[in-house]
């Protein structure tokens, strides 16, 4: 005991400095005014933002199932394959993730613009006419596509980890005993699967909601989403750092309720599998 | 057996991995309520052959019949066998119950009759009460006998178990050997049962199929196997025998020792090179003056019932199993009569196996558990 308790003294540190003593300063903030005295106005004047808050969720609750479904075949693909053909598939997942997040966003930014890559293609092989495009850029489409492409491999990644740990022989004795393809995936495959889908959405999800430069580069200035709108308190003129700290608390209780809602639902699936 | 219709058809089974042959030209006929069980070495492709009719291995030439019609394109979900895997392969998500359920689940039958089947499936492998548990709170022989309920259930027309035994102790073992035989007769299921314990395969199977090197080296009744082995190898890998250099005269009467002996063996060329196989229990000593050989006894080693006594025939060793004692050093005498002597053709497996010149008790396999740990059985109770 006394040596374990030993061993976690660095760590209680370092979670002291950067998570107990940051937290309390944002709750500090969001229960006081300007002078400093206690008050529940900032938290009564979220309300405004309620619209926000509610795209934000959307926007990244779909960009969680899309990765989801995107990520489920494609991990089981990379967990079945032998060898070096796997390490070269996990690779190829993790490549795009050593490249600045900045960079590959502004990349899209440049396929998807009016006069990008993508409409002048249309137009050369004559889909558009002369002068026309498609708006790609500036619509929540693109925000998600932001999300999915930016995020796919923490959906991918973990998934991938529980499944590499499914041993072929369940999945044949599962067919051995009658199951088809989509039993085999209902009755095994995904039960096992659960605790990498649930990591995998949260690792996706939370950052999806929060983002803020997706929604800059991508969603233009129409879209503002949450962590938009926390930028706003916290940079410029704008600037009110009670109502941003009350704001980032709330998003905090928010993406919590979520993944307890998420938890559950594993949790039940768990239990009618069994 | 009293049944002749086939059930199974293996033609010209050929599969080869990494370049390198894993069976080849396989051909098996496998009668409905037949007890088969394929027996041999470690690595000779016994587990291939089971996954091959469980369609999980597809061969590179060859077919797979079941009840004559060619199953080639039929997946493994719709084939009517089940299959106890060599790693057991349970669900760990899914509690005893649950596992043995599976397949009735699957299929869609009715709760109560899943119900009224799982207590009867656990009863049967001696598993009342552990319905709840998890799997990974099991010992290994209660994980094996989960996974024999599990496709018991499933009440397959063909049961594929491939060494579903490996895991337990000795007297469980001789228990389920009994009830598995039990369950193979009253339900007239066609077992094809993978074994490399050579005991197990005669003492419990219609037809036992010996099998090395991706071959099979001989299929017969175990009787069959075990009087008239094919070759060194099989006279090897069943029972104890001493196998010598001979030549065959003419019909009845083989030379080996410079001396001639009266046999029961006819069908050879004339003065056509031959093994012997001598059964170390079909000898017969007598005092040195009577004998059609007289030998020097090197190592005598108690076994229970009866001594294993290694003698020295001009530098040739023989075993020999006797319930009286010579000491090491005496000279014996042993008579060799007709019947005792078996010949067989020349293979590739001459010279190979038969002479006891390097034995000693490391070699005895039931005897020493370290070589039981090299077998792969044993690493699997460890799981
Ligand atoms: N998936 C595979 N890939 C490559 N080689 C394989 C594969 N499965 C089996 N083999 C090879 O095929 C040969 C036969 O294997 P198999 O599992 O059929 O042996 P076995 O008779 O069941 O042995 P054991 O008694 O050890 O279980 C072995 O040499 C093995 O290395
Ligand atoms: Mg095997």
């Amino acid at each position: 005991m006394m040596r374990s308790k030993t061993a976690a003294a660095p760590f209680a540190l370092w979670m002291t400095l950067f998570t107990v003593i940051p937290l309390g300063i944002v709750l500090w903030f969001a229960f006081t005014d300007e002078q400093g005295q206690f008050t529940l106005s900032n938290l009564s004047s979220i309300g405004e933002y309620a619209g926000t808050f509610g795209l934000s969720i959307f926007l990244g609750a779909i960009a969680t199932v899309i990765c989801l479904v995107l990520a489920f075949p494609l991990a089981f693909t990379i967990s079945r394959a032998k060898g070096r053909k796997q390490q070269t598939m996990v690779m190829i997942i993790m490549l795009p993730m050593w490249m600045n997040f900045l960079l590959r966003t502004y990349a899209w930014m440049s396929l998807l613009e009016n006069n990008g890559f993508i409409n002048q293609f249309l137009r050369v092989i004559g889909v558009l006419a002369d002068g026309q495009s498609v708006s790609l850029i500036n619509t929540n489409g693109a925000i998600v596509l932001g999300m999915v492409y930016n995020f796919l491999p923490f959906m991918v990644l973990p998934l991938y980890s529980v499944m590499v740990k499914i041993d072929n022989s369940v999945i044949e004795a599962a067919q051995d005993l009658g199951s088809n393809v989509f039993q085999v995936f209902g009755r095994v495959v995904l039960p096992l699967s659960l605790p990498g889908m649930l990591s995998g959405i949260t690792m996706v999800f939370v950052p999806a909601v929060s983002t803020f430069v997706i929604t800059k580069l991508l969603g233009g200035s129409k879209t503002l989403m949450i962590g938009d709108a926390i930028e706003t308190m916290f940079i410029g003129q704008g600037a009110n750092y009670h109502v941003g700290a009350t704001l980032s608390l709330v998003l905090m209780v928010l993406i919590l309720v979520c993944m307890a809602i998420t938890g559950m639902v594993d949790k039940e699936g768990e239990g009618d599998a069994a | 057996m009293q049944t002749t219709k086939e059930i199974i058809k293996l033609k010209d089974i050929t599969v080869s991995s990494d370049g390198e042959q894993v069976l080849s030209g396989l051909d098996l006929n496998i009668s409905d309520g037949e007890f088969v069980t394929l027996l041999g070495p470690s690595g000779c492709g016994k587990t291939t052959t089971l996954r091959i009719i469980g369609g999980f291995v597809t061969p590179d030439s060859g077919s797979v019949f079941f009840d004559g019609k060619d199953m080639a394109k039929l997946p493994p979900y719709k084939r009517p066998v089940n299959t106890i895997f060599q790693r057991y392969a349970l669900f760990p998500h899914l509690n005893v119950q649950d596992n043995v359920a599976f397949g009735m689940r699957v299929q869609g039958k009715k709760k109560t009759e899943i119900r009224e089947t799982v207590d009867r499936m656990l009863k049967l492998v001696n598993l009342v009460g552990f319905n709840e548990r998890r799997i990974d709170t099991l010992s290994g022989g209660q994980q094996q006998r989960v996974a024999i309920a599990r496709a018991l259930a499933n009440n397959p027309r063909v049961l594929l178990l491939d060494e579903p035994l490996a895991a337990l102790d000795l007297k469980l073992r001789k228990d389920m050997q009994a009830e598995l035989k039990n369950i193979q007769k009253s339900l007239g299921i066609t077992f094809i049962y993978v074994t490399h314990d050579q005991e197990e395969a005669l003492s419990m199977s219609d037809t036992v199929v010996v099998m090395d090197a991706g071959r099979i080296q001989q299929i017969g009744t175990p009787q069959d196997i075990y009087n008239e082995p094919k070759n060194a190898f099989v006279a090897d890998f069943i029972g104890e025998s001493n196998i010598l250099d001979g030549i065959m005269h003419e019909d009845y009467l083989v030379e080996f020792f410079g001396r001639k002996f009266p046999c029961l063996d006819t069908g050879f060329d004339k003065d056509e090179p031959v093994d012997v196989v001598i059964r170390p229990e079909d000898i017969d000593i007598v005092p040195a003056n009577q004998g059609h050989l007289t030998g020097t006894v090197t190592a005598v080693t108690f076994k229970g019932v009866h001594f294993e006594t290694i003698v020295d025939f001009k530098g040739f060793k023989w075993m020999i199993q006797t319930t009286d004692y010579y000491p090491v050093d005496s000279i014996i005498g042993i008579v060799l009569n007709p019947e005792d002597i078996h010949i067989m053709k020349k293979s590739e497996y001459s010279d190979m196996f038969g002479d006891y010149s390097s034995y000693s008790d490391e070699f005895d396999e039931l005897g020493n558990p370290e070589v039981d740990l090299t077998e792969d059985t044993a690493a699997e109770v460890e799981e």
